[in-house]
């Protein structure tokens, strides 16, 4: 057995060697090895942390899966309902126009030509057109009602193809015919009928119109794109001039044109409905309008999305938080992993992808649970549900980029151990 | 080749004073040695192992193992040399307690980037090592300490490193499974692995072929290298 004397002074020159300047210099930031962790193990890792501890993993990625379960189902709720919305314009068609007076040029009330309607009947695409027409007169329960309580309901004159042009439904009862429409006869709108608390029209409700007896001949069902016929009284023109003497110039005509030609008829509308001054005609599509308000209505979904941002916030701080009680933890082994060979970004790779983990399944689970309340809240109203494949995949991604970006900072705690010190403080 | 080599190791953790935990330490073992660092707590025996291991980097002095010198590698490659040359094994097992006992030893070839089939055949191969084969399905915890620290050991000889650094291995077992893990030591040192062992346990530090006796961070006695 040799004694440490000789061996140590023979070493330190052995040594020395290695620190002479130039060729070898580079060779000495070499080891020859490399450290390598591939990808499937990275994810090996970030479920042995998650499912090592389940029930903080479950509770830490709750925050997620609520702020992902909001943002899906406001996004699905609103869908659904926009989606009803547009299926229900389409089913009633894009091809109605209405005809109305707009302002003259000395700014007074213009009047449409009691013509109109014959001659914009005459366009060849106009597959039918009825107009309503002005009556100065109110409509009561009975004769004892007060004058002041209109209940807010207009009395128009109407063509009897209206209810047809319109694609409207009666809930009770018939639309007015040529011949009703010259006796006292009237036919209410949905809220009107409901305003008046008539839910009959066997001909034996009277109403109390324009101080005369009108029976009540139908009710009809709410009209989606005419909804200010819904609370209105409609009696027929020729009644309208005879018992209640209006002078009978339309007020509004609605025009269903065939759906190909539907911008051809815009364009010959006005200047057919009012020749002498087509300037004072407007002419607008109510599809149109009830697609702009679809659309409208996804702006009051943003209040909701902007909570679902916060839940989704604040969760993304939970993992963060949890992850940082967790390196403190795990230093023992993070210090083995170090000793097995990990570099810092190993290390680093491992916290982002465990927290990134936690706030995929976080997201999954919200993405379920949103998808369900939309599912209910879609069914509840008789609606289709409709969840946007890309909205799921969206909150998803928010969900697991919100993790990673959470993970970060535990991360870089966690790389920045001394391995050493990693194993000494257990 | 010797499979590690201090030439003049000094550690010095900042302050005022500084604190010396090793001072000027020059050390070689030899290929196939089995040396015991013995001395009392404080002496600096984790720190030198820490720096035999590449853990930690010394305030002066130079290290090699296996040949490389390891003293201005970047973090990122004595991480390598690490993960390709030195086998740890400590006092407290650092098992995961999730993982099979084979897996737990697959995982001392994680950083190689060898896929996982490659690692679990390596793995099985050294719990046979350790004669513990029929356990390989079960966890840390359905292992008895010894079983455990048999584990570890494996887990750090899977690699074949040039040299297996071990932490007061027997620290938190009994006396005869204090020995039964010396035997296992001795068995695989006999098999030509280059073994280090911190210890507090002069008995140990007896029936191991070479002793460096460390006090107050310097060497205080060395029985020297058998060869």
């Amino acid at each position: 057995m040799r004694r440490r004397g000789p061996l140590n002074q023979r070493e330190p020159e052995r040594l020395e060697q290695d620190h002479r300047p130039g060729s070898e210099r580079r060779d000495r930031r070499r080891s020859g090895y490399r450290s390598r962790l591939r990808p499937a193990d990275i994810w090996g890792l970030a479920a042995l942390g998650v499912a090592g501890r389940p029930v903080r993993a479950l509770l830490s990625a709750l925050g997620i899966a609520l702020g992902v379960a909001t943002l899906t189902a406001v996004l699905g709720i609103s869908g659904s309902s926009r989606a009803q919305l547009i299926a229900q314009i389409d089913a009633l068609g894009t091809n109605l126009l209405t005809v109305t007076p707009g302002q003259s040029l000395d700014g007074g009330q213009a009047v449409l030509p009691k013509t109109a309607p014959a001659m914009v009947r005459r366009i060849g695409p106009v597959q039918s057109a009825a107009a309503i027409g002005q009556v100065s007169a109110n409509v009561y329960r009975n004769n004892r009602i007060p004058l002041v309580n209109t209940d807010a309901i207009t009395v128009f004159s109407a063509q009897p193809n209206l209810l047809q042009t319109l694609q409207g439904h009666m809930v009770r009862g018939r639309f007015l015919n040529p011949a009703t429409a010259r006796f006292p006869a009237v036919v209410l709108g949905a809220s009107a009928a409901a305003a008046l608390g008539v839910d009959r029209a066997d001909g034996t409700i009277q109403v109390w119109l324009g101080d005369h007896w009108f029976a009540v001949a139908g009710i009809m069902a709410p009209l989606p794109l005419a909804p200010e016929l819904d609370r209105t009284a409609l009696i027929g023109f020729p009644v309208s001039r005879s018992l209640l003497g209006a002078y009978g110039s339309p007020v509004e005509i609605y025009v269903r044109a065939s759906p190909a030609s539907v911008a051809a008829v815009t364009r010959v509308l006005a200047a057919t409905a009012d020749p002498a001054a087509p300037q004072n005609v407007t002419i607008t599509n109510p599809a149109d309008a009830l697609t702009a308000r679809a659309d409208a209505s996804v702006a009051f979904q943003s209040l909701f999305l902007a909570l679902g941002g916060i839940a989704l916030l604040v969760g993304g701080i939970g993992i963060a938080n949890v992850m940082v009680i967790s390196v403190l933890e795990r230093r023992g082994e993070i210090g083995l992993r170090r000793a097995l060979g990990a570099t810092r970004p190993h290390i680093a790779v491992q916290f982002i992808a465990e927290s990134a983990l936690l706030a995929f399944a976080g997201g999954t689970g919200g993405a379920i649970l949103g998808g369900f309340a939309t599912t209910v809240y879609a069914k509840a109203r008789h609606w289709s549900a409709v969840v946007p494949a890309t909205t799921l995949i969206a909150a998803l991604a928010v969900a697991v980029a919100v993790g990673a970006v959470a993970g970060v900072y535990p991360a870089l705690r966690a790389a920045r151990l001394s391995p050493a010190e990693a194993l000494r403080t257990i | 080749m010797s499979a590690l080599e201090l030439a003049a190791a000094t550690k010095e953790h900042p302050g005022s004073p500084p604190v010396v935990a090793l001072r000027s330490v020059t050390l070689t073992i030899g290929e196939g040695e089995f040396a015991a660092l013995v001395g009392p707590s404080g002496s600096g025996k984790t720190t030198l192992l820490a720096i035999a291991g590449t853990l930690e980097r010394p305030t002066s002095g130079h290290v090699r193992i296996a040949g490389t010198a390891v003293g201005q590698l970047p973090d990122r490659e004595l991480a390598a040399v690490r993960a390709h040359r030195i086998g740890f094994v400590f006092q407290q097992f650092f098992l995961v307690s999730t993982m099979s006992a084979l897996d737990n030893v697959a995982s001392g070839l994680l950083y190689r980037g060898m896929s996982t089939a490659q690692r679990r055949r390596a793995a099985a191969d050294a719990l046979a090592t350790v004669g513990l084969s029929h356990r390989a399905g079960h966890r840390p915890g359905e292992l008895s300490g010894g079983e455990q620290q048999r584990t570890a050991i494996a887990r750090a000889l899977v690699g074949r490193p040039a040299v297996i650094l071990a932490d007061e291995p027997t620290g938190s077992l009994d006396t005869a499974t204090g020995r039964d893990i010396l035997a296992l030591l001795t068995a695989l040192n006999a098999a030509g692995s280059t073994i280090v062992v911190a210890t507090h346990d002069s008995e140990i530090a007896r029936a191991l072929p070479r002793t460096v006796r460390l006090r107050d961070g310097g060497v205080e006695s060395d029985s020297g290298s058998m060869r």
